[in-house]
């Protein structure tokens, strides 16, 4: 199972961020995840949302560059060493991880953290083989 | 001191027999050893002896630059090739270089002509002139060394870059003469004031190759503790030397014996009388390599044929004010935005949403060009975006032969405009 993330491109200006989040309140979009990464003139919000697609429609007609990338959510136990089992497994199988941020899981009491790699569909088969459970864009919705 | 008295300070009449003279001798050798000239004049029905004097300079064709570059390299060559001494380009960052060739009577000429510029501002044998305007094909270092050369002072042939070992030559050498762009001269009295040199025994400069203004003027003259005199002159020209400012600083003198300018409405080409602004037009009436006949320098101006309190008599021109295209000159480079604008449209997945904000930083200028970002080009990894960026940065420098700062930009937050879209935000305070 993959997360859909939007990202955002914003211009490193004072109140843009806050324009985005506006149009999302508007529109009723809750946001349940987020990281934000920026450079001197520019950033990129990424977020994970309850409705990714009407997410990505209300962004767009308000001008915004938007973008959907298919990122692996992974369940992870919220307890010392819970996040390393798991880059154990990704960096034994050689993928490479592009970024990453976390959240939390208020149903299972776990941490979900957001993976985006060079290879998905490789990373999503070796966690299975490995016993290790994905989120999903809909179990973060219930949240 | 007047250099050449008998020029600088002829009656106007005697100055028109003279110019009409050598146009009359220029026209004729041009139609019989310049085949681009022939073709021109014979498409107007024009003969040489049609032109009997410099009024009649209007019937002829005008040069542009575009017609100098298809005729590259050896197009305009009105003499054999074995009497051509010595070759200067222009940059060539728009296409192929305009290239002037000089017999060695043509560097008689420049070597007068830049003389007579250094003596305008003052300078005499007893001086010590640092040259660091560039030597090479650039017409700026070599036209100063042979003008300084000729009024008989010593040259130290520096060229530009180095700013301490300027300084450090300055001191030692006792330099009282500097010439070089007008923005170098303010980089050196900076770096002299980061070092704590103390600038002794300047007494004068002079400065060309790019505009500049009144108030920068004043902050050169200040900083360095001498007199800045504007200097002005074209590779396809002769390069320095076409006309330079006297102790007076009131416009520049044109040295017409061998240039002879006109002032033209751009749009129908007809000639203003003085006073009126418009495009500066130069006529070569002495050279012999590559003589030129009306070429449309695009820079516009006006003259002033009243007497100037230095005595001189030739025609003056106003510091230039503006230009009837948009070039714009970076760091001594020209830059059309056309030429940026070609680059970007090579470009896979790049609209031509796009600015030049031009800035001067630490005296330098600076180029960012903004881009807007559009779905194609976006990317939810950071090193994507920056390498976009640095992508577009290095096309653009194969193009310019400068560095410029690519910012990708929100969508829409360019202007856009109905008519011609404002692609320049020039934010120099020159």
């Amino acid at each position: 199972m993959l997360m859909k993330q939007i990202s955002v491109f914003l211009e490193n200006k004072k109140g843009r961020l806050a324009e985005v989040t506006q149009v999302l309140a508007d529109e009723k979009v809750n946001i349940r995840a987020l990281s934000l990464a920026d450079s001197r003139d520019f950033g990129v919000l990424r977020i994970i949302v309850d409705d990714p697609d009407r997410c990505l429609d209300v962004l767009k007609a308000k001008s915004f560059i938007a973008q959907t990338t298919e990122v692996v959510g992974i369940e992870i136990e919220d307890k010392p060493g819970g996040l390393d089992k798991v880059l154990d497994i990704i960096e034994a199988n050689d993928i490479n991880i592009e970024y990453m941020y976390a959240t939390i899981d208020r149903r299972k009491d776990n941490a979900i953290v957001i993976f985006r790699v060079g290879d998905t569909k490789k990373t999503v088969d070796v966690l299975h083989k490995n016993g290790i459970n994905l989120s999903s864009t809909e179990n973060l919705a219930k949240n | 001191m007047i250099w050449n008295e008998k020029y600088e300070t002829m009656k106007s009449a005697d100055m028109k027999k003279h110019q009409s003279d050598k146009l009359v001798n220029l026209v004729n050798k041009v139609y019989d050893k310049v085949p681009f000239y022939r073709e021109k004049m014979d498409t107007l029905g024009i003969k040489p002896s049609d032109i009997k004097s410099i009024s009649d300079i209007v019937k002829l064709p005008f040069t542009s630059k575009d017609d100098m570059r298809e005729v590259y390299p050896y197009g305009l060559l009105a003499c054999d090739k074995k009497d051509i001494v010595e070759i200067h380009t222009s940059s060539g960052t728009t296409g192929k270089p305009v290239v002037d060739a000089y017999t060695s009577n043509d560097v008689e000429i420049w070597s007068e002509v830049m003389a007579r510029t250094f003596a305008m501002g003052g300078a005499n044998e007893d001086d010590v002139v640092q040259i660091a305007y560039g030597y090479g094909l650039f017409t700026g270092g070599l036209g100063a060394h042979y003008g300084a050369k000729k009024l008989g002072a010593m040259v130290i042939p520096i060229s530009a870059g180095n700013s301490k070992r300027q300084l450090s030559i300055m001191r030692d050498f006792g330099t009282t003469i500097l010439a070089c762009t007008p923005s170098y001269s303010l980089y050196i009295a900076e770096i002299a004031a980061e070092e704590k040199i103390e600038i002794k025994g300047l007494k004068a400069g002079f400065f060309g190759a790019e505009p500049w203004s009144e108030s920068m003027r004043k902050e050169i003259e200040e900083k360095l503790k001498i007199k800045a005199y504007d200097i002005y002159g074209l590779t396809e020209i002769i390069g320095p030397g076409v006309a330079s400012e006297c102790e007076c600083q009131d416009m520049l003198h044109i040295n017409e014996d061998h240039f002879y300018p006109e002032i033209i409405n751009p749009e129908t080409g007809k000639v203003l009388p003085d006073g009126e602004k418009g495009e500066l037009v130069f006529t070569t009436l002495t050279k012999e390599g590559t003589p030129i006949i009306r070429y449309r320098t695009r820079d516009i101006t006006y003259l002033d044929r009243s007497p100037c309190k230095c005595g001189r008599t030739t025609v003056r021109m106003h510091r230039l004010l503006g230009r009837t295209d948009d070039m714009l000159i970076i760091r001594g480079v020209n830059v059309f935005p056309s030429q940026i604008e070609e680059v970007l449209l090579k470009l896979e997945n790049i609209e031509p949403h796009y600015q030049l904000l031009v800035s001067r930083k630490d005296k330098m200028d600076f180029i960012e060009v903004q881009i807007e970002m559009n779905e194609k080009l976006f990317s939810d990894e950071m090193k994507n975006l920056s390498q976009t960026e640095k992508m577009i940065e290095q096309e653009l420098y194969k193009t310019l032969n400068i560095h410029t700062k690519v910012k990708l930009v929100e969508p829409k937050s360019i202007p856009r405009s109905e008519g011609k879209a404002k692609r320049i935000i020039d934010q120099r305070q020159i």
